[in-house]
């Protein structure tokens, strides 16, 4: 059965599901206390990935130092190049299950967008953008929105839902 | 004491003029050609307008109120500045109502929003004569806005009422001008349907702005009719 794109989830910085909506009929519905937790689960993976990281990072410097000493000791940390410091990992970015595919997308300022689609749905980075781009538009330029509160914007579910539906119609 | 004298050409706190010298003031005052404005830094600025103005109010109405407020001495400069800019022959300032409403509704509407206001209609009621009524599908005001419900029968393009006041108060035709949301009311019988009823609401959006002219307009008005 193709459904599209079946769900929509923003999660803020600390970890809180600030928005949470489903497209198409005859889902079973998580009740509410559920999706909060899923949120909260979901956010931490992310943030024990980042330090995971750091963790082995530190340790394999650690083990550098340990054998050129001689050298760290007389460059002084200027003489030699410095150590390359790659970005963190991001966290989750794809999971695929046999019912649906969870992509996720994190904004430079931590906000995390989750869109559940089928497997078999095209373009889905195309599709989230166009999501964060609504975000954007309609949740931060509204003057009644307050920084990671819930979003209760009309116009931002309007929007959403005559996007959504459309992708949804055209395959 | 070197360091003491001022630097030449050091920045003075507040007051920023361009490297060539010229301000806004030194451009010419009829360009014909438009010149835009990036709509996204217009919506953050017009947000925060809404946010200071929603600081310490008691009522809706005293929101409206502020907003009107800034809006007025806009409309005071946008009628001269709009005036200057049309052909010498017509550079009157309106005399009639009718030719007032058509400056706002044209002139202004483009000037603001580059293209003109989509309805004007005289009220219907004979006992409110004095009561006209500009109608916006989509305010660009309000293009990102969406009020919250306990605050329903607030309409930030209470704005650009309060710059419509200017307008009519600057060509001596006091009014007190007032913006209301009507898309609502007129979707309603049209979402018959079940499926797709929201995306049949063609203008949610849809904003009259109510001009209500002062006694004193109406008899000069009928006055002027005889004459």
């Amino acid at each position: 059965m193709s459904r599209g794109v079946i769900a929509l989830l923003i999660i803020n910085k600390a970890g809180g599901l600030i928005y949470n909506r489903t497209f198409g009929e005859g889902l079973n519905q998580l009740n509410s206390n559920d999706y909060l937790v899923l949120a909260a689960r979901l956010n931490p993976l992310r943030e024990h990935q980042a330090a995971h990281y750091y963790a082995q990072q530190q340790q394999q410097q650690h083990h550098h130092s340990a054998s050129g000493s001689i050298g760290a000791g007389s460059g002084g940390g200027q003489g030699g190049p410095l150590p390359s410091r790659p970005e963190p990992p991001s966290g989750l970015e794809v999971m695929e299950t046999e019912n649906f595919r969870l992509q996720c997308f994190n904004t430079q300022t931590g906000t995390k967008f989750l869109l559940f689609t089928d497997t078999m749905q095209a373009n889905v980075d195309v599709a989230m953008r166009k999501v964060y781009e609504l975000y954007a538009d309609y949740v931060m330029k509204n003057p009644f929105y307050q920084l990671e509160m819930p979003v209760r914007c009309d116009m931002f579910d309007r929007k959403l839902n005559s996007y959504i539906r459309e992708i949804n119609n055209s395959r | 004491m070197s360091n003491m004298t001022p630097v030449k050409g050091k920045e003075q706190p507040g007051l920023r003029y361009p490297s060539n010298g010229k301000t806004i003031y030194h451009r010419p005052l009829n360009r014909a050609k438009t010149s835009e404005l990036s709509q996204a830094s217009f919506a953050y600025l017009f947000s925060e307008m809404v946010g200071y103005a929603s600081k310490r109010i008691v009522s809706i109405q005293d929101l409206e109120k502020r907003l009107n407020t800034q809006g007025h001495p806009i409309g005071l400069k946008l009628l001269d500045l709009l005036l200057h800019r049309e052909p010498a022959r017509t550079q009157t300032r309106p005399l009639t109502i009718i030719t007032l409403l058509h400056l706002i509704k044209q002139q202004l509407w483009t000037h603001l929003f580059g293209r003109a206001a989509d309805g004007l209609e005289k009220s219907s009621d004979p006992a409110r004569p004095d009561e006209y009524m500009i109608i916006d599908n989509e305010p660009l005001v309000n293009r990102y806005i969406s009020v919250p419900r306990d605050m329903s029968q607030l309409n930030c393009a209470a704005f650009v009422a309060g710059i419509i006041e200017g307008v009519c108060d600057g060509s001596a035709f006091p009014a007190r001008v007032t913006a209301h949301s009507v898309g609502k009311q007129q979707a309603a019988p049209a979402a018959d349907g079940e499926e797709g009823g929201e995306g049949k609401e063609m203008w949610p959006g849809r904003t009259v702005f109510l001009v209500k002219f002062q006694p004193e307009v109406l008899e000069r008005e009928s006055f002027l009719a005889k004459g």
